[in-house]
Order: structure tokens, then sequence, then C-alpha cells
């Protein structure tokens, strides 16, 4: 178990170096320049010379481009471990991290329950699908089509269709845009599960049709093998056969959840952008639409720190199902 | 003589499997339209060339027009060819990096394996998107080959897992072992005897990687850091959703692209199956 906790270490911790370097390199290595664009936006008119200069050296400075490129590396993981993620420039003067750390629990709110629900009730289908050939060419396609349909897509379709067109859910925002300041009343989470159900919708269904092919390929793969043949040999149920292969093919699929997770936050993302839900997506756009690099850069941190918590949470509770990896049984590799 | 009959063998169940034709048929006729469409359609797909703005589909214009009374089909079938490519070249080369590195992986073993199996789940972990958008974000002028090359690079590391696995087990088969014994060089026992043992599975294996480079650069186009001046169907969503398509009810507008992409990555799904089942026997239906 210490093996194999010890290697996941490894492997995240290397991840997170990496990504770190990627963020801090990307916008010093390309080609173009970040702080002429920013600048641009600015409206400082490129005839006050002198305004302009002093903007350009109060950004250079800021960025800490002046100084040599090493030091300026390190001054990165620095800000880093002070929480300090620079200044947000489109909502000015507000800070990246508190941006985005207002921006988080809408996340939460729609992944955890989207990611949950889709596995569980992935899983459950999929397992029934492989049942008979009937189930199977019902539920098969229909899964195919939904892992194969774009996220937003998925999301465009809902919001016209139950937003416009039957007028039952809102297509905007995280609750009434007319509710001035949150508060913990009944009428407030009714209001804001009412906003939510669309986008955690959208996401549920894509990842359901995902889940629901993999549990169903894997059982059948389990039925075929040598202890269910035996199992069938010696007369037992086949419900009892069913059970086993079930439990089998459960591991590989957490396996999967993990491996999936880079998928499921890229369609949050862009979900988000579809029904303006104030999540870390919709502050990308903005950031993006704004050109406000500071940002665009913590949304990237915020995003691989998420998505490497989440696949530590799904190790451990890996190692809680499968007694294997506890003994040091099984040579997992990954 | 084998080899020709091992191809008629294979010929005899691919036009006998439903999912490979019907997946087959449906991307040909995506492709046929994306082909032919800009022709067809006359016009250009930014070019304002209906004065009364937003129509819905008629004789004149097939799919309608946007808000400010472009023709959606000529966009629809530009945006195709773009997606298309994309799918072609990214997925072409995150299944050659993935073929790559699964290979020097598997066949060498060791601490080579052990290196690039390190290097592989972190690139795995990484959500792809993410590094996506930081990469767009940064640059100004972006092309479909940018994009492709960048959605390809950061795509492969499940076709280097799969593909190493593969190698491992094949690596130490007997004929693999008599061509080391006679001498021949590793890069052509690979190339030789190994990769023909698995070519169905490389085949298997560039059809996702381009269904997954659509469905990336859709996400990239529909957040805005898509192409340059260059139509693509998740372009056509983003417009759509930004200049109120949903409120003003021009599903014209928006169902077009998307269900293109549903429809094509469903069909490469589809035809995966099919050539599942025509090549591995086991899971023939009879």
């Amino acid at each position: 178990m210490r093996s194999y906790f010890g290697r996941k270490f490894l492997i995240y911790g290397l991840t997170f170096f990496l990504a770190v370097t990627i963020d801090w390199m990307i916008p010093r290595f390309m080609p173009g320049d970040p702080i002429t664009n920013m600048l641009a936006n600015f409206s400082v008119s490129s005839t006050n010379s002198n305004a302009y200069a002093e903007m350009r050296a109060y950004y250079t400075q800021l960025f800490g481009l002046d100084l040599p490129l090493w030091q300026q590396y390190l001054n990165f993981w620095k800000s880093l471990f002070h929480g300090d993620l620079g200044i947000s420039t489109s909502q000015f003067p507000t800070s990246v991290a508190a941006v985005l750390l207002r921006a988080v629990p809408y996340d939460i709110f729609l992944l955890v329950p989207g990611i949950l629900l889709s596995w569980y009730a992935g899983n459950k289908f999929g397992a029934f699908a492989a049942r008979s050939r009937w189930l199977d060419n019902t539920i098969s396609p229909l899964g195919y089509i939904l892992t194969a349909t774009p996220y937003m897509w998925l999301g465009i379709l809902l919001a016209w269709f139950f937003g416009i067109v039957l007028g039952i859910f809102p297509i905007a925002g995280a609750y009434s845009f007319n509710i001035v300041k949150p508060t913990l009343s009944f009428s407030f989470i009714r209001n804001l599960l009412w906003h939510w159900f669309l986008p955690f919708a959208s996401l549920f269904l894509v990842g359901f049709g995902g889940q629901a092919i993999g549990m169903r390929n894997l059982i059948i793969y389990e039925i075929e093998a040598d202890y269910s043949r035996y199992l069938e040999a010696l007369g037992a149920p086949t419900r009892l056969i069913r059970k086993y292969a079930f439990r089998n093919a459960i591991l590989p699929q957490i396996t999967g959840l993990a491996l999936s997770l880079g998928v499921v936050v890229a369609g949050a993302l862009v979900t988000e952008v579809v029904f303006s839900y104030p999540g870390i997506g919709y502050q990308l756009l903005a950031a993006i639409q704004g050109q406000d690099y500071f940002l665009i850069q913590g949304c990237f941190l915020f995003i691989i720190i998420g998505v490497l918590l989440a696949n530590f949470i799904i190790d451990i509770t890996y190692i809680m199902i499968d007694p294997r990896t506890r003994r040091g049984m099984t040579g997992e590799t990954a | 003589m084998k080899k020709q009959r091992n191809k008629n063998e294979f010929l005899y169940f691919a036009l006998r499997n439903v999912k490979l034709l019907i997946g087959f048929s449906v991307i040909l006729l995506f492709l046929i339209t994306g082909l032919v469409g800009p022709l067809l359609a006359g016009n250009e797909p930014f070019a304002y060339v209906n004065p009364l703005g937003p129509q819905p589909p008629s004789a004149e214009y097939w799919f309608g027009t946007t808000f400010f009374g472009q023709d959606v089909f000529s966009q629809f079938a530009h945006g195709l060819q773009a997606t298309f490519l994309v799918g072609i070249l990214g997925g072409g080369i995150g299944t050659i990096i993935g073929i790559l590195i699964g290979f020097v992986a598997g066949y060498r073993g060791g601490i080579v394996d052990e290196i690039l199996n390190v290097f592989t789940n972190i690139v795995l972990v990484i959500p792809t998107l993410a590094v996506l958008l930081i990469i767009a974000a940064y640059f100004e002028v972006r092309s479909i080959f940018s994009e492709s090359l960048f959605i390809g690079i950061t795509a492969w590391p499940w076709a280097a897992r799969a593909i190493r696995a593969q190698t491992f087990s094949l690596r130490t088969r007997d004929f693999v072992d008599l061509a080391r014994m006679s001498g021949m060089k590793p890069l052509k026992i690979i190339f030789q005897e190994i990769a023909p043992n698995m070519m169905s599975y490389l085949v298997m294996t560039f059809i996702l990687q381009f269904g997954g480079a659509i469905l990336n650069a859709a996400t990239l186009d529909f957040i805005g850091l898509g192409p340059t001046n260059a139509i693509s169907l998740g372009l056509m969503m983003q417009h759509a959703v930004n200049w109120g398509a949903l409120q003003l009810g021009h599903w014209w507008w928006f169902i077009p692209p998307g269900l293109a992409i549903t429809a094509i990555v469903g069909a490469l799904y589809t035809m995966n199956v099919g050539l599942d089942e025509v090549f591995n026997p086991k899971l023939r239906e009879t």
C-alpha cells in the first residue's frame, strides 16, 4: 500500500510541478506580447506616449519581467505558495484568487452531483443492458449517441427546449438576477436548485452515456471469464454470476472515472458558458474575452489542482474497495 | 496467397456488419456534404447575403440565415471541412505519438519503459482542455493546423498506454523471439513483426483519436479559442448563443452544427464497435 501511494504521489507531484511550469512558461515564451495586448484593452491612447510607457513599466514590473528568468521562476513559486495569483485586470482591483474562490463553490455544486450520479446510474443501467439482446440494442445506441454529443450542444438544446419553448426552467445565472444578496432561505435555495437543474442535467446525460457503455462492455467481458463459466457449470443461479461480474467490473470503472475527469471538467466549462453559470468556466470565458491573462493562468491552476484532488480521492476509494491494493498483492502500475 | 484470403475474409465480414456500414455511410454523407456543399451554397460563409436578417430555412437558403443574414448552410459546409481536417490531422498526430511512445516503451521495457510510463501518466492526469486553453489564449493568430497540432500533442497518452500493453504482450511471443535471434534490428521487428499483428488495434485507436480531436476542437472553438478568421461548427454554436438564437428561437442556427458533430462522432464510435466485431471472431453475432 505504501509503494502504491508513493507512486501515486510521485506522479501527482510531478504533474503539479509540470503544470505550474507550463503556467509560468507559456506567457513568457509564446510569440506575441501579453502586456501590449493588455494595454490595448485599457484604451490608453498610444499618442499619449508618456502614460503608455508608464503603464508598460508598471505591468513589466508586476509580471516581474525585468528580472532574470530563474528569479522569475522562483518568484512565481513563492507567490503561488502565498496564494497570490496576481490581480485580475478585467475585474480590477479584485485579486485572481478572490475571483476564483467565489466561482469554485458553483463548480463543486455542479460537478460533484453530476459526476457521482452519472457514474452510479450509468453503471446500473450498463449492467442492466448486458442482460438481454433487446435491452442491449436499445440502451447501447442511446449510450453511444449521448457520449458523442458535445456538452455545449446538449446544453443549448436543453436550454432552448425546456427554457424557451416550454418555459419551465431559467437559462441563465445561478439564481434570479433580481436577488441582490444570497440568503439562506427556503425560497432562495429553491431558486438556486431551479437554475442548477439544466446545467446539471446536460453534464449528467453525457456522463451517463459513457459510463453505461463502459459497464456494459465490462460485464459482457466478465460473463465470458473463466470464473463465470465455472460458476455456470456448477449450476449457480444467473443472479449470483451477474453479481460477481458486477463486482469485478466496478473496479476498472473507478479507474475509468479518474481518466474521464478531464473530459467532464472540460464539459462543465462549456456548460457554464452556455448557461452563464458563474463557475470557473464562466470566469474563464470572461478572462479570454477581456484578455485577462492572470485570470486565465489562475483558472488553469485551479482546474489542475481540482483534478489532482479528485484523482486522489478516487485513489483512496479504490484502495478501500479493492483489498488487493492494501496487501500489496497487485502490481498496480498506474 | 494467405494474405489474399485474409483480405477477402475481412471484406466478407465487413460488408455484412451493419454497425460498420451504418457508421461508414454517415461519415461518407457528411464528408460529401463538406466537399460539395461549399460549391452548392454559392455564398461565402461570412458574407451578409440576406438583407432580411434571420430567416428560417427556405429554397434559397437551405438552412436559413443568421441574425446578420449570413447563409447558415454555407457556414455549415465550410465548418464540416474544418471538422474533418481537425479530426484527420489532430487524430493522426495523436495516434502517431501514441504509437511511437507505446512501441518504444512496450518493446524496450526496463528503465525506458519506466520513464515513458511516468511521463504518460503525468500527461494523462492533466486535463487536455486546460492545456489547450492556456496555449491557445496566448496565440494571437491561430489556424486549423496549429489547433490540430496542439490537440494531437495533448491527446496521445491513453493511446500510448493501450499500445504499450499490447506490444508488451506481443514481444515475448515465439515469432518475435525468432526474429530477434535471426539478428533483425529492433526497429524492423517493431514495424514488420509487431505492428502488423496489431493493425486492427491501431486502426481503432486512430478512429477514437479522430472523434476525440473533433470534440476537443468543437469545445475550443465554442469558447472562442478556435482558428481566427475561419468558420467551424463550434464557432457557429458560439455565435448562435452570443446573438440570442436561443431566446429568439432561431433553431436552424444552432441545431445543424451540433447535430453534425454528434452524428460524426457517434458514427465513428459505431464504426469502431463494428470493426471490433469484424476483427475479433469471438464478438461476431451469429
